[in-house]
């Protein structure tokens, strides 16, 4: 059975360089000592440590729970102890640290409890959430939470499946060996997609420089009670591209600010539905995975590793060599340079490209831009990459998201086409995030500006209040003095003061009121002051009767002074 | 002749109802540019133009009673948007409005803190959470670093922290290409 493919536009054919890892079998990589695990390895927010420094730990344990929707928990890698809980440099191409927890491995990887999940029997969004506590994340380089991916939505059905068996990045291997070694564990991780998804077509798209794994996978799917359909693609960078795969297996094209979801396509990486399968079927939450080590190191091969393994430990594996300088994460044309080769591999990690003067000589210094739209042929997700430098290189950022650049995938055909030599994707990169941060930006204006207004309602809201209470005080106690004012002067006459004012007539208005009220309250302050009458007073020495005389006299000096007006005001 | 001025006349008066009728009916609320311009400035509100809030500075500057270089958070780039916004020339921030800082969070030093209420009625946005005789701490997600409440604290107990760039904050830089020496 043949199926009709299509050509997505653009593309490149730089050198595969396969063959130097894909004929090693697959070798565990030994525990480290040490494993260091970043709570921020996926897409969405970091997981929330769950575990205290000090702590033993399982091989499997949750050490960190998932936060939200679009999250996926951290697991221990392996048994012993967690040591510390803290920032950690990241393989990451800022070179920042952010939370890692730090576990001081007991060499005994003892497993914690794994219980195999029925999935047929679970309830869909159960499952989901359970893959999700599994810290199931696509291994194909994106690292988005599995668990998120596997809800078809509304529509509750997502008719087709693709698996995504391109690895068309040049030197990569990983998916490569996994589909050679372990095609059946593959397509039992297709039937838990198939089940949670309803699709009723399965593709499995394998680029053609990889005959084995394509021998493999149509011989497992022999064994299969669904119908699987390996197609055998032509092997095009970037055609293991998620958009590229679609378009090339069904013709497609997913709309730019689209999901795949938004026309019935779902696309999984094969390293994905192996770690689906085990987790479902073995109980083992994601804690491991396979990276190919090669480049300029002895012997180029793959590892299954454990989570939070040091690269470094990986490079020693494969025969560290003299002249290496730097190591990539990921591929020579989408790979991102490492702050160092300590810091540790994660669930994106799915190569290390050690690189040499020999095997990756320094780009020539950048010419300018000759507008050969040579990059415009190459780009496979059709925009204009001349147009998006020129944009992004002169900071009009809106023009170049008039143009699309979030549409960018970041493949580097551009940059491999370029007859100068410009790195065009790093300037993509700089433009989307200088966007992301604009936004960011604006965001922070508008709640500040939306704070401060409704401040200056609040104010004025209080002050209306205060207003309003005063005024109906003063109405209430008009009211009360109008009624019975005769009353009111009685009180003020009860306090015993020399300057009792004369009662005043029944009937007065308002201002005799006000007067009476006022002449209380001088009234009252008179007896307050009366009380306070210096005290101790007879039998003073004469000292004593002259300090107190010099105490009044400056007293009386300080009133004389306050009572006139300042020198600055007279002025 | 008489029927000319006649149509004229009519004319007039007509045109005149209708500009009348509109200008009534269809009158713009506020001020549009005063709100553009808002949108450009930063929101600190933190009063270093002179005015209160970034919108009545808005406002002067819509009506050319205030200058475009008055914002030192907004910096350089606030000042050359606005200077593109109302066409004129971009010039460089007056001195004596204050400088940029780099971006800052106030944070409370909750031990030394008295309770005093002084630093959540001087604050634009509302961002400090507190009661009187009760400790005080900064919302920092909604603290514009304006810097209006280090003033009134009587014990001095507010300080301004850096934003460092951390992992979900962090950009990727402009590509910078090594030039090479030419003798």
């Amino acid at each position: 059975m043949t199926r009709e493919l299509f050509r997505f536009k653009g593309g490149v054919h730089p050198p595969d360089h396969k063959a130097e890892s894909n004929g090693r079998p697959i070798h565990p990589a030994p525990i480290p000592r040490q494993l260091v695990i970043p709570l921020r390895q996926h897409i969405g927010n970091p997981a929330k440590p769950v575990v205290k420094v000090g702590e033993t730990v399982r091989t499997g344990q949750l050490i960190a729970a998932a936060d939200g929707t679009i999250s996926a928990a951290v697991h221990a890698s392996s048994s012993g102890t967690v040591v510390a809980i803290e920032p950690r440099t990241l393989p990451h191409a800022s070179g920042l640290p952010d939370l890692c927890i730090v576990i001081d491995t007991d060499g005994r990887d003892e497993w914690g409890e794994r219980t195999p999940l029925d999935y047929r029997a679970m309830p869909a969004a159960d499952l989901r959430m359970k893959l999700r506590d599994m810290g199931l994340a696509g291994l194909g380089g994106a690292v988005f939470p599995s668990a998120v991916k596997l809800d078809a939505g509304p529509a509750q059905v997502c008719p087709t499946l693709i698996l995504n068996g391109g690895e068309c990045e040049p030197w990569i291997t990983c998916d490569d060996v996994l589909m050679r070694h372990h095609a059946d564990d593959i397509l039992h991780g297709v039937a838990i997609m198939r089940h949670l998804l309803g699709s009723t077509l399965v593709l499995v798209g394998i680029e053609d420089n990889k005959p084995e794994a394509l021998a493999a996978m149509r011989e497992a799917v022999a064994r299969q009670d669904f119908a699987v359909e390996v197609v055998a693609v032509p092997s095009l960078y970037p055609g293991g591209g998620a958009k590229q795969m679609i378009e090339t297996l069904t013709g497609k094209q997913v709309p730019s600010g689209k999901l795949s979801t938004d026309i019935g396509i779902q696309v999984f990486n094969v390293g994905t539905a192996h770690a689906l399968a085990r987790a479902v079927h073995h109980g083992e939450p994601m804690i491991e995975r396979l990276v190919t080590v090669t480049g300029h190191v002895l012997r180029p091969q793959n590892f299954r590793v454990r989570i939070g393994t040091p690269m470094q430990a990986l490079i020693d594996l494969a025969g560290d060599r003299e002249g290496a300088t730097g190591v990539l994460m990921g591929g020579p044309m989408m790979g991102i340079p490492m702050p160092g080769t300590q810091v540790p591999v994660i669930k994106a990690t799915n190569c290390l490209l050690v690189q040499s003067r020999a095997l990756f000589p320094a780009p020539p210094a950048a010419l300018p831009c000759i507008r050969c739209t040579r990059c415009a042929d190459a780009c496979p997700a059709e925009l204009q990459p001349q147009e998006l430098f020129r944009f992004a290189k002169a900071g009009d950022f809106g023009r170049a998201q008039e143009y699309h650049l979030f549409d960018c995938i970041e493949c580097g055909c551009c940059t491999y086409v370029c007859p100068s030599h410009i790195p065009l994707v790093e300037y993509y990169r700089y433009g989307k995030s200088e966007i992301w941060a604009r936004e960011r930006e604006k965001r922070a204006a508008d709640l500040a500006r939306e704070r401060h207004e409704f401040r200056q309602f609040r104010l004025e809201r209080e002050k209306v209040e205060k207003a309003e209470k005063l005024a109906a005080k003063a109405a209430a106690s008009r009211a009360l003095a109008a009624q019975d004012p005769a009353k009111r002067a009685e009180q003020a006459a009860d306090v015993p003061a020399a300057t009792q004012p004369a009662a005043p007539a029944a009937d007065t208005g308002e201002v005799d009121a006000k007067k009476a009220i006022i002449a209380a309250a001088l009234a009252r302050s008179q007896a307050k002051k009366a009380e306070a009458a210096p005290k101790n007073t007879e039998q003073l020495s004469p000292e004593q009767q002259q300090a107190i005389d010099e105490i009044e006299a400056r007293r009386a000096k300080i009133r004389e002074l306050a009572r006139k007006p300042l020198e600055s005001e007279t002025e | 002749m008489l029927t000319a001025i006649g149509v004229m006349v009519l004319l007039a008066v007509v045109i005149g109802v209708a500009l009348g009728w509109s200008a009534i009916r269809l009158k713009v609320e506020g001020n549009p540019l005063a709100e553009k311009i808002d949108a450009i400035l930063p929101q600190t509100q933190c009063g270093q133009c002179g005015f209160p809030g970034c919108k009545p500075y808005a406002e002067a500057i819509a009506k050319g009673e205030a200058d475009i270089n008055q914002c030192p958070p907004g910096g350089e780039e606030g000042v050359k948007q606005l200077a593109e916004l109302l066409g004129v020339e971009p010039k460089p921030l007056d001195g004596e409005h204050g400088t940029p800082k780099p971006k800052s969070v106030a944070l409370i030093d909750e031990q030394t803190c008295i309770g005093c209420t002084l630093c959540i009625q001087a604050c634009p946005v509302d961002a400090i959470v507190g009661a009187a005789k009760q400790m005080h701490t900064i919302i920092a997600d909604e603290c514009t670093g304006c810097e209006l409440c280090l003033p009134p604290c009587p014990v001095d107990c507010i300080a301004m922290v850096e934003i460092h760039e951390d992992l979900p904050h962090w950009k990727w830089r402009y590509p910078l290409v090594p030039l090479k020496h030419v003798a």
